[in-house]
């Protein structure tokens, strides 16, 4: 692989660009693979990625219905934070932020991670306290979070109305190394660094099948015909129940649309992400000037990748409210993500029934940001069967009542 | 835009009428039963890509609980039914059929 750097782009402008190479292969699949990885979304990749870096597995394929990052990993508003309130979460997020500050360096490719600052609004007394809860607990976690007042709010996002008539701005929660990055950037990076250690990448191959014998995996059944492996790990974000199906189990998840939208693009006016939860809705200012706007999921199981409007309608109606100049712009696009939801709104990383297969799936709304932590654990287990990071995300929480509470601390968990 | 037709008012119900409300014909588990059937009343769900049957509740009309058929693939709708009744009733089953032979939900068909 090339590296990219200074040099290579005066280098490639002398020769008009000619010398470039294609960032990873797109090989025909293998009979068999030591580890097959379902989904190369951000999470698939990551995993992929780890295995290789921290464990020496290569012989790896990774398989994608569509292209690489078509999923939810290519459609989310990009919000990094790790402010989370339960510790195993606050682990797992901290450390995908803390991979996120130098990835760009380990990749040799550009994620414009953009540590901006990101602000969660207070905006009734029960979320002060919510907050106010959540940075004490971030202080014992070691996560850098603090509540801060409404003027200091207003000083970071001056657009803001701290007075609205119905949800008034009460205070906020900072993350100061919170902020976004390029979401296709996370995948093309960590897929062209996966092809560089001699993973098969392999798209448009639809796995259609689990193939088992006596409880154990034995390999998948694919668009491209059967393919052996001896683990398997399934990273399919809304799909995971049909694959769980495909191996004779079901999971305590729901697969509903969320939305996103973005508006045309405009002169820089905000340069941290906010987050009004009460109302359900966030946004912040892509490089190229779009207010990037997101808001809350539909209530019913959908697979279309398309929401309702009137979710959209309650989420800018709801933002007029504390960004007046919001009502004055036109919006260009709107689409959606199918996005698995748990009951507790936390992930699951885990071992499932079927011995050598295991599942990352869970992260419903707010999965981007987990991405590096989350491949980093899910390789670790994977590799060695136990991960610290990923013990508390296993699937018997549910028989065991330890549920990983992440919906009261954010009402959206973006 | 979803359109649910409530069988109690009559009304084409549109969306943001409507509260989506879950799985249909969930059998309750309670003291008595094993854990394995607890849990999966609690947390296991069908959450499937086709055929699917739910609860909706006709929240900003009369009120009422009923019951629908879709398709979370297409988003067709089937049709809808009350709640009085522990499975879809035939009528439905047979409209399904029509539009998806050999389709799966559960143990109904
Ligand atoms: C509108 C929207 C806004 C969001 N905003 C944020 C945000 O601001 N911050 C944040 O942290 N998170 C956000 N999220 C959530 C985040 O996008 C997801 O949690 C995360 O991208 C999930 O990544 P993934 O790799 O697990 O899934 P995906 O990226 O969806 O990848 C799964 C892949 O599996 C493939 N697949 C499915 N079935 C099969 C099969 N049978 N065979 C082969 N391949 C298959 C799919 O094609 C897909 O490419 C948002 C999501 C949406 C939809
Ligand atoms: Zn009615």
């Amino acid at each position: 692989m090339k590296r990219y750097s200074a040099f290579a782009i005066a280098r490639e402008a002398l020769r008009n660009h000619t010398g470039w190479e294609r960032a990873w292969r797109s090989p025909a699949p293998k009979r068999h693979y030591d580890v097959i990885i379902v989904g190369a979304g951000g999470h698939g990749l990551a995993t992929a990625y780890y295995l290789g870096k921290n464990f020496g597995i290569t012989n790896v394929a990774i398989l994608e219905k569509g292209w690489l990052g078509g999923g939810n990993t290519g459609r989310n508003t990009t919000i990094i934070r790790s402010n989370y309130l339960q510790d195993p979460s606050a682990a797992i997020y901290e450390k995908a932020r803390s991979l996120y500050e130098t990835l760009s360096q380990d990749l040799n490719y550009n994620l414009m991670f953009s540590p901006r600052g990101v602000i969660m609004l207070a905006q009734t007394q029960h979320e002060v306290r919510g907050y106010q809860r959540t940075a004490h607990a971030n202080a014992l976690q070691g996560v850098a979070t603090e509540f801060i007042t409404p003027r200091r709010v207003k000083e970071l996002v001056p657009i803001i109305n701290l007075s609205g008539p119905r949800y008034p701005v009460l205070g906020g929660l900072w993350q100061e190394r919170g902020g976004t990055a390029r979401h296709d950037a996370v995948a093309w990076g960590y897929a062209r660094a996966c092809s560089d250690m001699g993973m098969d990448i392999i798209q448009k191959c639809e796995v259609t099948g689990v193939r088992t014998e006596g409880g154990k995996i034995t390999g998948v059944e694919t668009g491209k015909g059967p393919i052996d492996c001896q683990k398997l790990g399934v990273v399919v974000a809304g799909h995971s129940g049909v694959l769980a199906d495909m191996a004779g189990f079901r999971l305590p998840i729901e697969s509903v649309a969320l939305q996103a939208l973005v508006s045309e693009p405009i002169k820089p006016c905000m340069d941290v992400v906010v987050m009004a939860n009460t109302v359900h809705g966030y946004m912040s200012q892509s490089d190229k000037g779009e207010m990037v706007i997101g808001g809350g999921t539909d209530g019913s199981n959908n697979y279309t990748q398309r929401g309702s409007f009137h979710h959209i309608e309650e989420t800018v109606r709801a933002l007029i409210e504390t960004f007046p100049m919001v009502s004055r712009l036109k919006m260009l696009r709107q689409w959606g993500g199918i996005v698995d939801i748990t009951g507790d709104r936390s992930p699951i990383l885990s071992k499932t029934p079927v011995e050598g297969m295991f599942i990352n799936c869970g992260w419903g709304t707010g999965g981007f940001k987990a991405i590096p932590g989350s491949g980093w654990g899910m390789a670790e287990l994977m590799a060695k069967g136990h991960s610290p990071l990923t013990q508390a995300f296993g699937l018997e929480r549910f028989r065991e009542g330890r549920f990983i509470d992440e919906s009261v601390a954010a009402g959206v968990a973006h | 835009m979803l359109t649910l037709q409530c069988p109690y008012c009559g009304v084409a119900a549109d969306e943001t009428e409507l509260s989506a409300g879950g799985e249909a014909h969930l059998k309750r588990f309670g003291p008595g039963s094993s854990e394995e059937e607890f849990h999966d009343y609690l947390f296991t769900r069908e959450n499937p890509r086709g055929v699917h049957f739910e609860r909706w509740r006709h929240s900003h009309g009369c009120g009422k609980w009923f019951h629908a058929a879709r398709d979370t693939q297409t988003l067709e709708v089937f049709g809808t039914y009350k709640a009085q009744t522990t499975e879809p009733p035939k009528d439905i089953r047979d409209a399904i059929t029509a539009k998806r032979p050999g389709w799966t939900w559960r143990d109904v068909a």
